[in-house]
């Protein structure tokens, strides 16, 4: 609710003094609302938040077939969560925003990645008996959507991937990919987990992509690029 | 595609991939040009390697373009 406690936090947000005008109108019209006298940045404040609010509840609605278990009072709870956190974002930020883009997809952006850091905070709540370190690995071929007819051929590359798991991870590494690729456990999730972002684990997931084609190619599973040869 | 093929596509990773970071601190300039009509990929060929492959990423971009059009 744009009340009580979100309208004393925003309150205690100085806005900047002064943003260059090379915007485009409807952009200009919210900038001079959100640092405008006390008055028009209550009413600029209410405007965002209701249409911070109103995005929310839809991307959250949007991404329901990802996150059943998230539905009446919590998704709506999360959607209020994501809209504050937003908007405090929004306003503490305003005097970085430089034109690139509409305001209003500026603006949606802090929205958006809110959901998801949320919804990667909540998947805990839903699953908290979910282990990281399970290695089902037989679950390897499912994830890459193997023809059952390819018994033969999915239980050799199954092993070799293990293998180069085995051989070529570090232990953070191993841990990541097993939670993320075999388990399945999304992405922002494992990062609320691991206290990091999601930038971090990506790169950890995108170095142990290379070092398991690396170990497979050695091994001749998959052939050598053109680009990776000396 | 057969596993060998599905297996190698998910493994290959691009040099050109900027990461999440990067990519999210100019999606929103990404979504506009996207939205406008213009060839955001070529002006950010890095985010459009990375929006290809990063599950995550890819979920927000669709998120934003979908506010975008509905508001």
């Amino acid at each position: 609710m744009w009340t009580g406690r979100l309208r004393a936090r925003v309150a205690s947000v100085k806005p900047p003094e002064k943003l260059e005008s090379t915007f485009d109108p409807v952009s200009a019209e919210w900038i001079a609302a959100l640092t405008g006298t006390a008055a028009e940045r209550e009413q600029g404040q209410a405007r965002l938040h209701a249409m911070l609010l109103q995005i929310a509840r839809r991307e959250l609605r949007r991404r329901a077939a990802t996150t059943p278990w998230l539905a009446g009072v919590e998704l709506e709870d999360l959607a209020h969560q994501a809209a504050a956190d937003a908007m405090l974002a929004i306003l503490g930020k305003l005097a970085s925003f430089r034109g690139e883009s509409r305001f209003t997809t500026w603006a949606y952006r802090f929205v958006i990645l809110e959901v998801s850091a949320k919804l990667g905070r909540h998947y805990w709540r839903a699953h908290p008996h979910v282990s990281l370190e399970a290695e089902s690995w037989e679950k390897l071929p499912d994830r890459f959507a193997v023809d059952p007819g390819e018994h033969a051929e999915r239980a050799e590359l199954a092993q070799a991937v293990r293998r180069a798991v085995d051989h070529t991870l570090t232990a953070h590494q191993r841990l990541l990919f097993t939670a993320i690729v075999l388990e399945q456990t999304p992405l922002d999730a494992v990062a609320h987990r691991f206290g990091t972002n999601r930038n971090a684990i990506y790169k950890t997931i995108f170095d142990a992509r290379r070092r398991i084609r690396a170990y497979l190619v050695a091994n001749g599973y998959f052939e050598q690029e053109e680009a990776d040869r000396p | 595609m057969n596993a060998r093929e599905r297996l190698e596509s998910f493994l290959t990773t691009d040099p050109a991939d900027v990461g999440c970071e990067e990519a999210m601190e100019v999606l929103h300039v990404y979504v506009d040009l996207f939205v406008g009509g213009h060839d955001a990929a070529r002006t950010y060929p890095g985010v459009a390697a990375h929006l290809a492959v990063c599950g995550p990423c890819g979920t927000d971009f669709d998120g934003l373009l979908a506010a975008v059009i509905q508001q």
